[in-house]
């Protein structure tokens, strides 16, 4: 079947296989290898992408699902050359060791952030308990995304004064 | 809450200090976070054929025929592989690395639920799905050994008819220690102390599963394996002996890896099926596995029951320790130790008390499970053995009703006791076993902790507080006790300095998430002056790295780390020479200051690294007898292991209606030596911590009375999340390793082996007013309230 889909702000119309999970059509067919396969039972998230803005699971979405959607992923979280405030969290609090479930926690970060931008730390657990990382023991996520939520409300103060 | 370490306001910062130790970013996070990382299931090749592997569904049984007409016959099937197809090339059955045999594919039986019986190649990821399915085995069941207490009875199937002449499910026996002298000990003791402490079966489940590209040049008959693997030397080694390749002609790559935990020590049979599949078709072949596959049929930890006994007088002076341990090694010994250690570093049981006497006789055997034994950062088995000791210290303090703190205190090997050597004859390089645990009781504030728990208790409220001390023995050799399959446990490291004095460092071993660009890169710019971001770090490459044997049982920085400490130096020390010859004065008139040398007494007068880097490559003579360039290659041997330890206490809270355990608070103290990069120190803790709450209060690969794998999805197999977890509490000393050239002493596994028994004596602890002196992981809610009620059993 054919799918039309916005991918990171581009429209991209390809022809899949009718089974294709969202998490393959990315990754094997627009090659955008950011996003990443775990577990195939919506646990471990980190296949966590934006479909109209909401994280789902990348795992348990079929491509077919996302026809005439618009869909985030990883590689969309940079723009213009510009580290999202949760990209440069993540570094600078120590947020991520192999990386491998990365991508799909910086995506809920975002979603929570844009919905919440001064998140407690019990909202921020709250937040990723659908994910699961087996390195960092997610103090230092907790404290990467409160480090986003710190620095965007000074960049927002000081654009405005 | 007392939080000693990193907050909001403390972060990172390159700038202030660009040269050596010290926190500092990590160097691989640029690609991670932009979702560039580079993982073996990123790897597409043109034509790249895709493998999936069919499992057998059942435990035990005789595989009578296999039928793969159908599955052949599917459109976009390129071929189907049997085990008889494999034993025709003589590849049915390959080496573990316990010098046990593992089948590939089986052939005549299946010996554990979810072991490789066929494998499909296609073209694409779901026609090799679709047509494992269409294979049709018919299977004769066969009775399963699951109850590992009953494996050696008459009557139990035997598992391994393939050995020749065996009889019976006996894998090995093994003892440290001395009997005669322990029975001695324990027979004038006041007080004996007995309990069975089991360690049940839990898997490291990396975010990543395992998994390979295979591709095959005919013409030049060049092997090259992407795979998942934390020792990619070993495995080519490994790959040489069992294929029949030349090994120059075969290239292990292992890129990113997305964790390993010692789940990515072992080669599994995944990783030969890549292999033939590239060999059979000429393409390109890929194989990944899913989750159900990684938690069912690889390297799972642990499977000890030990009975545990401990002798001490009337006022808490522990004399000596005993076990006798039941261990379960699955259907195939696929134990990733040094060959001479068969049950790891268990033999350190004796942990951190000045003991008189200790002894320790292991039986192992084979179920029908799937293999493996050591892996989820365990320290080659020292998970167990604190387990064990900490555990059986508790339950002495319960018994003397005394204070576990107290209890430790008075019984630990103290400063000036150092280089100690253990009744299993381990020799401890150095420690300050009190400072680590006052300072940890300090900032729980352990006092104040007693009087609240004695208020909580008055009101039938069940809080505990558990204490844990650890003792670790890590990285791996000296070469001449330590060896896997005959390979000694050494590791090489090369540094290259290019003429405008940028550096390339090349290691043995393969970071999965600890780091590696970074610390090493600052290990060598502390040795000779040139800042980590002018050092790139290679590895996982066997083409382009020295021969080491890997990553695991955290021997990274022990191991590496002094190769690439004492590779710099002897690229200093050539330095050196060369800029005696540039300043023209004798080489003992020059003094280093980190990143040049200068004349004694003058300090105008210097050369930068950099700018001998260039006259080492540029035009001119170099002092007479030396070489151009400067580069220098060394493999380290080291002389003992390093043993890193530490003080944990956690404090949990039980609610009384559910039984629900939640941890409230955790304060780890850790000594790991000198400390290289805070930040990545601190993060290796947290992350073994949280395996600890796992282990303890969630997580078991349980089976059921079929050998049914009970634990084979993440919806069964429990890993805890944000929420389960408390805000760590972080703190430590330093006490240097003597012997290491830089003192590290290595981190990553710390906090995995000593968090669980600070966890399990919480929890016990917090039980107390039930009489309660023991209970088995996982303490899951319905497990703590069987114990409540007075019916615990054993988790196994």
């Amino acid at each position: 079947m054919q799918v039309s889909i916005n991918v990171n702000g581009n429209q991209v119309n390809e022809e899949i296989e009718d089974r294709t999970l969202l998490v393959h059509f990315l990754r094997d067919q627009l090659l955008l290898r950011g996003t990443h396969w775990g577990c195939d039972t919506s646990n471990c998230g980190t296949c966590v992408v934006w479909m109209d803005g909401e994280p789902v699971k990348s795992c348990t979405v079929l491509a077919a699902m996302a026809d005439g959607h618009e869909i985030r992923t990883v590689e969309g979280l940079e723009q213009n050359g510009q580290l999202d405030p949760v990209q440069q969290g993540f570094m600078e609090c120590h947020g991520l060791q192999c990386g491998f479930c990365t991508p799909g926690m910086m995506m809920t970060a975002r979603a929570l952030l844009d919905r919440n931008p001064d998140p407690s730390e019990e909202e921020i657990r709250e937040a990723i308990s659908g994910q699961i990382c087996r390195c960092t023991g997610y103090a230092t996520i907790v404290r990467s995304i409160r480090w986003a939520a710190v620095h965007e409300a000074s960049a927002k103060q000081g654009s405005n004064s | 809450m007392t939080t000693v370490e990193t907050r909001l306001t403390e972060f990172a910062d390159n700038n202030e200090k660009p040269v050596g130790y010290g926190r500092m970013l990590r160097k691989e996070d640029p690609r991670l976070i932009r979702g560039q990382g580079n993982y073996v299931d990123d790897l597409n090749l043109p034509g790249m054929l895709h493998l999936a592997i069919l499992r057998s569904p059942v435990a035990h049984a005789r595989i009578k025929s296999i039928d793969t007409t159908a599955a052949a016959a599917l459109e976009g099937v390129v071929a189907i592989v049997t085990g008889a197809d494999l034993a025709e090339k003589g590849l049915a059955w390959m080496p573990t690395l316990s010098n046990d045999v593992q089948a590939v594919l089986a052939t005549d039986k299946v010996r554990f639920q979810g072991q490789e019986v066929a494998f499909a190649i296609a073209k694409s990821r779901y026609i090799a799905r679709d047509a494992i399915e269409l294979i049709n085995v018919d299977y004769e069941i066969l009775p399963p050994v699951v109850d590992v207490r009953k494996a050696l009875d008459p009557d139990a199937a035997v598992i391994r008819d393939d050995l020749k002449g065996k009889t019976n499910n006996h894998c090995f026996d093994w003892e440290t220690g001395d009997a005669a002298a322990t029975q001695a000990v324990f027979d004038r003791a006041d007080v004996v102390v007995s309990e069975e402490i089991v360690y049940p079966r839990v898997h490291p489940a990396p975010m990543e599963t395992c998994g390979a590209v295979a591709l095959f040049d005919a013409v030049e008959g060049q092997l090259t394996l992407w795979s998942t693997t934390q020792a990619p030397h070993a495995h080519r080694t490994v790959y040489a002996l069992v294929s029949g390749l030349p090994e120059h002609k075969i290239r292990v790559i292992s890129p990113d890896i997305g964790g390993g935990f010692g789940n990515k020590v072992p080669i599994y049979p995944g990783y030969v099926c890549a292999i033939v599949a590239a060999l059979v078709t000429g393409k390109p072949v890929k194989w990944m596995e899913d989750r159900s596959e990684n938690l069912s049929s690889t390297g799972f930890a642990r499977d000890y029951i030990m009975k545990g006994e401990i002798a001490a007088t009337k006022d808490g002076k522990i004399l000596a320790v005993r076990t006798h341990v039941l261990a379960d090694h699955g259907a195939f010994n696929g134990t990733a130790a040094p060959v001479k250690y068969p049950a790891g570093f268990f033999g350190v049981f004796t942990g951190s008390y000045d003991l008189e006497a200790a002894y320790c006789s292991m039986t192992a055997v084979y179920t029908n499970k799937a293999p493996g034994g050591v892996a989820y950062a365990c320290s080659f088995r020292i998970t167990e053995a604190v387990y064990l000791i900490e555990r059986m210290v508790d339950c002495l303090a319960y018994d003397l009703k005394m204070d576990p703190a107290e209890l430790r205190l008075k019984n630990f090997i103290k400063p000036e006791q150092f280089p100690y050597t253990t009744k299993t004859g381990w020799v401890y390089d150095s420690g300050e076993y009190e400072r680590g645990m006052r300072l940890a009781m300090e900032l729980a504030g352990y006092d104040e902790l007693r009087k609240e728990q004695e208020e909580k208790r008055a009101r039938g409220e069940l809080m505990g507080i558990g204490i844990s001390f650890f003792t670790e023995a890590v990285g791996a050799g000296p070469r001449k006790d330590m060896d896997i399959l005959g390979l000694g446990m050494a590791d090489g490291c090369e540094l290259r300095i290019h003429p405008t004095g940028k550096a390339v460092l090349r290691l043995s071993v393969k970071s999965q998430g600890q780091g590696h660009e970074t610390t090493f890169a600052q290990i060598v710019a502390e040795e000779i002056g040139i800042p980590p971001s002018d050092i790139q770090v290679l590895e996982g490459d066997t083409d382009n790295t020295p021969f080491g044997l890997g990553t695991y049982g955290s021997r990274s920085t022990p191991v590496s780390g002094a190769a690439a400490a004492l590779v710099a130096r002897k690229v200093r020390d050539k330095a050196q020479i060369i800029a005696s010859g540039m300043l023209e004065v004798s080489v003992a008139d020059l003094e280093w200051e980190k990143g040049s040398f200068h004349v004694k007494g003058d300090p105008s007068k210097s050369v930068t690294i950099q700018e001998i880097a260039f006259k080492s490559y540029g035009a001119g003579d170099l002092p007479e007898g030396i070489e151009g360039g400067l580069e220098a290659q060394i493999c380290y041997n080291p002389s003992n292991l390093t043993y890193p330890f530490g003080a944990y206490i956690c404090v949990v809270d039980i609610d009384p209606g559910t039984a629900q355990v939640k941890v409230r608070r955790f304060i780890a103290v850790d000594d790991c030596g000198t400390r290289i990069n805070e930040m990545i120190i601190e993060g290796q803790v947290h992350g073994g911590l949280t395996d600890g709450v796992g282990m303890a209060l969630m997580e078991m690969i349980a089976f059921d009375e079929d050998g049914n794998c009970l634990g084979a999805s993440l919806m069964d197999y429990l890993i805890p999340t944000a929420l389960e977890v408390p805000d760590w509490e972080t703190g430590h000393t330093v006490t240097p390793s003597p012997h290491h050239p830089i003192g590290a002493k290595g981190i990553g596994e710390s906090a995995t082996v000593g968090s669980p028994p600070a966890i399990v004596n919480a929890v016990v602890d917090a039980l107390k007013p039930f009489g309660i002196r023991h209970a088995d992981m996982p303490l899951t809610p319905s497990r703590v309230w069987e114990t409540m009620q007075g019916r615990h059993v054993p988790s196994i």
